[in-house]
């Protein structure tokens, strides 16, 4: 059921605000239509994840009556969000709870349903759809050459039109809809996987048709990060059914990706982190009511600290084995020369043979040295910019509290300034600064349920952040562990196939 | 390896030859070298330096009365080892390549021992007083230094190396020479790549350690799924420090098997390139009178004839000599590295074998613990 319902973070800003206006009507119309509903007791008014939702519909239902209020201004100086809810004397306040069900429900929709629904997602998504993108080819010539890639979705889930689809995509395509996405769900608090990096320098060898081992290191290397990416992207319950990806997945043209120069995966999140930074700047201290979010971020600054070593120290393993590669190579080209040398029948035969182990052996060491390399120093590389991405997220709820305590603020303005003109006798100005304050009543209980949305949605994100990051090093444990195994029975093979040379030297 | 003469003056069974302890006092090394007597059970045990060593060597090229002495491939000494401080480690290595890795001096110690042994089992240079005082004698030789041998790096001057390529008269000579040149060259260059590898595989020991302990350092308790993360990291620290105990030993045992035996080999070959340079000087030094006697007036014709027999008839034992010296290093070679191959082969597929086990345990254990 709750999986048809669309999340109220609307596909782009234009609605944004028209659905501000929407809900605000409907509260309105909720609250008037059922005056029944005014009796039912507190209980239901604080239960749960809903508490805050149904103080905060409260306020809009009671417009008149608060303002009624105000001229003796009780609540409405403080800025705090809970005095003015929990204004005691009125009891028509508490019960109107119920009334607001309608649209709590709508708005819950989005909270609980994907909570439910990822249960399920988990173990169904990692056998429900397979995404790989592969058969990279170069079109064009020149400076104006680009790789375009097949990107093969297969699946069975419901959204999607075929069980398989093949479309061909350019790196571009990936960068605009990394960009789509997080213009539209990192402000709401999602946690969007970063697409992977731009490079210069990679990009330009492929372009000027430098077929040597590097290039075709780095195509790889790039086939396999935005196979990673898109395959993140799906697992997000609320991503894959987001339209831009579906079509990114399934039609066959793709409008071009424009203006993507500036925004790659990192560049949208220079911008997130510029955004983060003046906010911070502006010397607003929150005040933290929730101690899990400053802990949380604590705790992310420290593990994205212990990934960069750990990414460092993996880099430096990965070298290493390159080397060792290189060096085995090296070693048995000089017993193969030794063999040559060698007058001895059965020496120069074992030494051939020798020459021949140790060739094998580099080839061990250079399959060795990519699994290390794309099992791990991926991995923590793919972490860390995730890391970067869920600090961004934590950044947009600061971002969203201080519009929403701006929005108080414009509010008290508004107030007092009215308050004067009671005073000043100019009758068209006044109910221009009442019509003021509504919009800015309005526009502080929007900023209120932005911010109780972004915050719900920060730690759903976060729990199922550290959920997958659990799984995905786990797998990564065991596929290293396989081959790892899988090496040392190859060399046992070299090994016993080696010794009866050696022993049969007379 | 039949000894001609009926006397042996060695007083101990070669094989029984080893070094059983190394003492570093500032800079200088001291070796433990015990034996066992022929004629009882009695061990013996007697402490010398390099400087000893050094001594003997010298003492072998100086012996007088040995007929064909320069035909002779002399038991190659190792240089001389530095207790390593870290601004002279990469000079050590440059100096005693493999013999300056491994713990406590291990491989040198080996070294030498194949040294002494390898003279002690030579049908010459066992009758070598100077040897059996080296080995048994509690005193040790001293600062005794004997008559300076002349046949130390004749090969070294510039001078020399056109006479390495003098044509030889004598085509089973003139192959041998052909043949230690390509394979001194091969068995050091092989000799230096082995020891590149060993080298990297030694980085890499060091590089998973140091994996292994920032995996250690992620260990954090703040929740549930930190725990498990925690778990995870563990569980791969462990892995880690297990990939990097398989590269100390595949070092270990490259270094103290095919390591050991190809430095031997590529230092052998240096012995006898110089026993047959030896050879190839007496034989140009043999041409040189040939024509100094044919252009000689002929009131010196006498002694010059005189002269020129006496330096053939040195040639020719030195031929001879030489002959014997390069069949029995064939034979001999081929069996050390027979024996040094198996023992790498074995070793490395008996590490092998381990270490498939241990990751084969610790996948199991890893897909159990995630089983649920």
């Amino acid at each position: 059921m709750s999986e048809d319902r669309e999340p109220p973070p609307v596909t782009d800003h234009q609605n944004a605000e028209l659905e501000d206006s929407e809900a605000a009507e409907e509260l309105f119309v909720s609250g008037m239509e059922s005056p029944e509903g005014l009796h039912v007791p507190s209980e239901v008014a604080s239960g749960g994840s809903n508490g805050p939702k149904a103080e905060q519909i409260l306020l809009d239902d009671d417009t008149e009556d608060l303002f009624a209020e105000a001229t003796e201004e009780v609540s409405l100086d403080s800025p705090e969000r809970q005095p003015i809810l929990s204004d005691g004397p009125s009891p028509a306040i508490t019960p109107v709870t119920p009334v607001s069900i309608g649209s709590r429900v709508e708005l819950g929709a989005f909270d609980r349903s994907p909570e439910e629904d990822e249960d399920e997602q988990e173990s169904r998504d990692t056998l429900d759809i397979q995404i790989s993108v592969s058969d990279p080819e170069k079109v064009g010539d020149g400076m104006n050459a680009y790789m375009v890639y097949k990107v093969t979705t297969k699946s069975c889930l419901s959204v999607f039109s075929r069980s398989e689809v093949c479309v061909r995509r350019r790196f571009s395509d990936f960068l605009g809809l990394h960009s789509k996405l997080a213009s539209k769900y990192l402000h709401v608090g999602l946690i969007v996987p970063p697409a992977p990096e731009k490079s210069i320098v990679g990009m330009t060898k492929v372009k000027v048709g430098k077929e040597d081992l590097s290039s075709v290191e780095f195509v790889e290397k790039r086939r396999s990060a935005l196979e990673r990416y898109l395959m993140r992207t799906v697992k997000h319950p609320a991503l894959l059914k987001d339209p831009d990806v579906l079509q990114f997945l399934e039609s066959s043209e793709l409008p071009r990706a424009v203006s993507t120069q500036a925004l790659s995966g990192a560049g949208i999140l220079r911008m997130v982190n510029k955004a983060a930074d003046a906010v911070n700047k502006m010397t607003i201290k929150m005040n933290e009511a929730d101690a899990w979010f400053e802990e949380k971020q604590q705790q992310f600054e420290n593990l994205d600290l212990q990934l960069r070593k750990l990414h460092a120290s993996v880099e430096s393993l990965v070298c290493h084995r390159k080397e060792l590669s290189v060096n085995t190579a090296l070693f048995a080209k000089s017993a193969a020369m030794l063999g040559n040398s060698e007058d001895h029948t059965a020496l120069s035969r074992a030494l051939s043979q020798l020459a021949e182990v140790e060739e094998k052996m580099d080839q061990m060491h250079q399959d060795q040295a990519y699994a290390d390399f794309y099992l791990f120093s991926e991995l923590l590389g793919d972490y860390v910019r995730l890391i970067t991405a869920v600090r961004g997220v934590f950044d947009q709820r600061m971002k969203t509290w201080a519009k929403w305590q701006d929005a108080q603020v414009m509010l008290q303005r508004k107030r007092e300034a009215e308050a004067k003109l009671q005073y000043a006798n100019k009758p068209d100005k006044l109910q221009q600064a009442k019509d003021e304050i509504k919009e800015w009543e309005g526009k502080v209980q929007q900023g209120e349920r932005d911010f109780e949305q972004i915050s719900k949605n920060i730690r759903r994100e976060v729990g199922r952040f550290e959920k997958d990051r659990v799984k995905d090093f786990r797998i990564v444990v065991v596929k290293y562990l396989e081959s790892l195994v899988h090496t040392q029975q190859q060399l046992i093979k070299y090994w016993e196939a080696f010794l009866p040379e050696a022993k049969a030297i007379a | 390896m039949d000894d001609s003469s009926a006397e042996t003056v060695l007083s101990v069974s070669a094989n029984s030859i080893r070094i059983t302890d190394v003492t570093q006092d500032g800079d200088v090394l001291t070796f433990a070298i015990t034996s066992q007597k022929l004629n009882s059970s009695a061990g013996v045990c007697v402490f010398r330096t390099y400087e000893d060593f050094d001594w003997l060597q010298q003492s072998f090229f100086s012996q007088e009365n040995v007929p064909g002495l320069q035909g002779i491939i002399f038991p190659p000494l190792p240089s001389k080892a530095f207790p390593l401080q870290s601004s002279t480690q990469a000079k050590a290595l440059k100096q005693l390549g493999f013999l300056a890795l491994g713990q406590n001096w291990q491989s040198y110690c080996k070294a030498l021992e194949f040294y002494l042994q390898q003279a002690a089992t030579h049908p010459s240079l066992c009758k070598c007083k100077a040897l059996d005082g080296f080995l048994t004698n509690s005193e040790s030789p001293g600062k005794q230094r004997g008559k300076k041998g002349i046949f130390n790096r004749l090969s070294q001057a510039v001078e020399e190396m056109r006479k390495e390529s003098h044509k030889d008269v004598d085509n089973f000579f003139q192959n041998e020479r052909n043949k230690n040149t390509n394979l001194a060259a091969s068995s050091k260059l092989a000799t230096e790549k082995l020891l590149d590898v060993v080298m990297t595989e030694q980085k890499l020991a060091l590089a998973c350690g140091h994996f292994s302990t920032s995996l250690h350092l992620c260990v954090n308790q703040d929740d549930a799924a930190a725990v498990a993360f925690s778990k995870v990291c563990l569980k791969l620290s462990d892995i880690i420090e297990a990939v990097k105990r398989n590269f100390e030993k595949v070092a270990s045992n490259n270094l103290s098997t095919l390591g050991l035996g190809l430095d031997l080999e590529s230092r052998y070959q240096e012995a006898e390139k110089e026993m047959l340079f030896r050879r190839t000087c007496k034989l140009i030094e043999l041409e040189t009178v040939k024509k100094s006697t044919e252009k000689a007036k002929p009131h010196k014709r006498e002694v010059m004839e005189a002269f020129q027999k006496a330096v053939e008839k040195e040639f020719s034992l030195i031929s001879s000599v030489a002959k014997q010296e390069i069949e029995r290093f064939q034979a001999s070679r081929v069996n050390v590295l027979r024996s040094f191959l198996i023992g790498w082969c074995e070793q490395q597929l008996d590490t092998a074998k381990e270490c498939a086990q241990l990751y084969s345990q610790h996948l199991e254990a890893f897909k159990n613990m995630y089983s649920k």
